[in-house]
């Protein structure tokens, strides 16, 4: 820890100037998310809230459930379902901003370097429109009566609507599009580290445009590549919005499965305990990334 | 140019799909909130109407206040916090635990965005407070912090520290140096990071969402409760408005942190 008393006057200027951030998070988050975890070993309170009685149940809800004649416990998938989906939500997501990303990466970072700052600019915009109303602007478009299907009803591709709006393949659409540009940025940034006379290099050792793309740039590029995937990753597994309002109700997922917990169902700690669960495994795909990152540069 | 290995056939159109993905929900709602018909099909006459309509609604007009409060009082607030943070990790030699504070600062970014919001739920409750505008500032101070932090402190590495170093020789005090030296070159980055923090608050729903009170609704809140009705044009209307200041708010962030590229 730091002993204060042994600091020159300079460093107490400094680490005060510091303090007031670092007590704010601590205060309001750091705190927070420990009260989180304590609540997850707890029982739920009639009304909301929590009784002070430890408790493992949150944690054997999320696997089991009691039979209501034998107060048996039995093994219930429900929950590993709506995790297996966040899962496989987030994973098709990563996969297609990655398609549309490293190109768009790739084609900004050969860009003249003047007109560079521009393009990136033109991809960070939709970034910050608040991403209810991004959200909003995409279940506009695609629903039934929506201006996509009328269009290609208008050129007689279809005779009848394609149900698109609260299905699967909705809420896949949408996590693209709110993280699209979080692929494209570091991506963007390793490529403009890389050298590309090294691909003229391959070139010379007769290597072909696709071998010296996978063996030469793709492995140069490979920490911005994990950067971007983990970016467009995290907040797809734990978002909200996207599965709430482009799923109908009916693609629920983790982060809509802890909201739940708090404004419906009141059953506190179960949702403190899913939310554990989350920053478990937000933790460990961070460790997977850093460790084989690690391991990349021995 | 097309004879160059670096030159891979197919990256253009995608970077053209690309922005059209981007862009086109945001560009077809605006467009749709002109249409003085609910129509999607027939274009009515160009029209206000939906914006008139929309904003003579007390519970959007009290929302609206509601948002702008907020967002103005907690980007100020994230952005002397984060400016005094900058000072003093980036003034002076590197600092013992300067990761550890970094890692703080950007501890908001790192988690989702719905774990914040119930921990910050539990926490007011836990601790009593009302829920309200209140809270909400609060939450949103944390998670503005570091959207101010990045640009200032990008910023405050650009400045050389022996423009300060001048200032002490001519026996300026540690704050006249700060005030007349580092503060004015600074500028750029704080006005850039201010303005990002103020489009990040008033962008939240998920966390206002939960640690809101009755009668402190946020717009983005409003819109979310109004889509029960369905997607109506009012709908439309507020969602361009407020499309429309971020995308202000960010050009002129963008145009700040640029524009002093050429000064330093």
């Amino acid at each position: 820890m730091l002993n204060i008393f042994k600091l020159s006057k300079e460093e107490k200027v400094r680490y005060g100037l510091i303090s007031p951030s670092m007590l704010m998070i601590g205060f309001f988050l750091l705190i927070p998310i420990s009260i989180v975890f304590v609540y997850s070993f707890l029982q739920p309170g009639t009304y909301g809230g929590v009784e002070w009685v430890f408790s493992l149940d949150a944690y054997k809800q999320f696997l089991f459930q009691e039979d209501f004649l034998t107060e048996e416990l039995q093994f219930t998938s429900a929950y590993l379902e709506i995790f297996g989906r966040s899962f496989l939500q987030a994973a098709i997501a990563t996969l297609l901003c990655f398609m549309i990303g490293f190109p768009t990466a790739y084609f900004i970072a050969t860009r003249p370097a003047n007109t560079q700052s521009l393009w990136l600019f033109a991809i960070t915009i939709p970034y910050w429109v608040n991403l209810l109303v991004r959200t909003i602007a995409m279940l506009f478009i695609i629903r039934d009566q929506g201006p996509l299907n009328e269009f290609l009803m208008y050129l007689d591709w279809i005779d009848t609507p394609i149900k698109l709006a609260y299905t699967p393949f909705a809420v896949s659409l949408g996590l693209f599009y709110s993280f699209l540009p979080f692929m494209v940025l570091p991506i963007y940034t390793a490529l403009s580290r890389f050298d590309m006379s090294l691909l003229t290099a391959a070139h010379d050792l007769y290597a072909s445009r696709w071998a010296a793309l996978k063996n030469v740039l793709i492995p140069s590029v490979s920490n911005g590549i994990y950067a971007g995937c983990l970016l467009v990753f995290i907040p797809s597994i734990g978002s909200f919005i996207a599965p709430d309002l482009l799923g109908g109700g009916k693609q629920l997922m983790i982060g809509n499965l802890i909201a739940l917990q708090f404004q419906g169902s009141r059953n506190w700690p179960f949702g403190a305990a899913i939310a554990i669960i989350l920053l478990t495994i937000i933790l460990i795909t961070l460790l997977i990334f850093s460790l084989r990152k690690k391991g990349e540069q021995q | 140019m097309k004879h160059s290995i670096s030159y891979y056939p197919g990256t253009k159109p995608i970077t053209i799909l690309c922005l059209f993905i981007l862009y086109t929900p945001l560009i077809v709602i605006s467009l749709y909130s002109f249409n003085s018909l609910r129509s999607i099909t027939t274009w009515g006459e160009f029209t206000f109407d939906w914006y008139i309509k929309a904003f003579s609604n007390p519970a959007i007009q009290n929302a609206t206040m509601n948002s702008l409060l907020i967002a103005v009082l907690a980007s100020s607030i994230a952005t002397l916090i984060a400016l005094a943070a900058a000072m003093g990790m980036l003034r002076g030699a590197p600092l013992r635990k300067q990761k550890i504070v970094v890692g703080v600062i950007n501890l908001p970014l790192l988690l989702p965005e719905i774990v914040v919001a119930v921990a910050s739920l539990i926490f007011f409750i836990a601790i009593d407070m009302t829920l309200g505008l209140g809270t909400i500032l609060l939450a949103h101070i944390v998670f503005c912090i570091p959207f101010a932090y990045l640009p200032i402190s990008t910023r405050l590495k650009d400045i050389k520290q022996s423009f300060d170093e001048a200032a002490y020789d001519l026996y300026a005090s540690r704050w006249q140096a700060f005030r007349h030296v580092t503060l004015p070159m600074a500028m750029p980055g704080i006005v850039s990071g201010l303005m990002l923090a103020f489009v990040v608050s008033l962008d939240d729903f998920i966390v206002a969402n939960m640690v809101a009170g009755p009668g402190s609704s946020t717009l983005p809140m409003t819109i979310y409760s109004m889509l029960r009705i369905g997607l109506t044009p009012e709908i439309n209307a507020i969602s361009t408005i407020l499309l429309l200041i971020s995308i202000l708010f960010v050009t002129a962030s963008w145009w700040c942190n640029r524009s002093s590229k050429s000064t330093t």
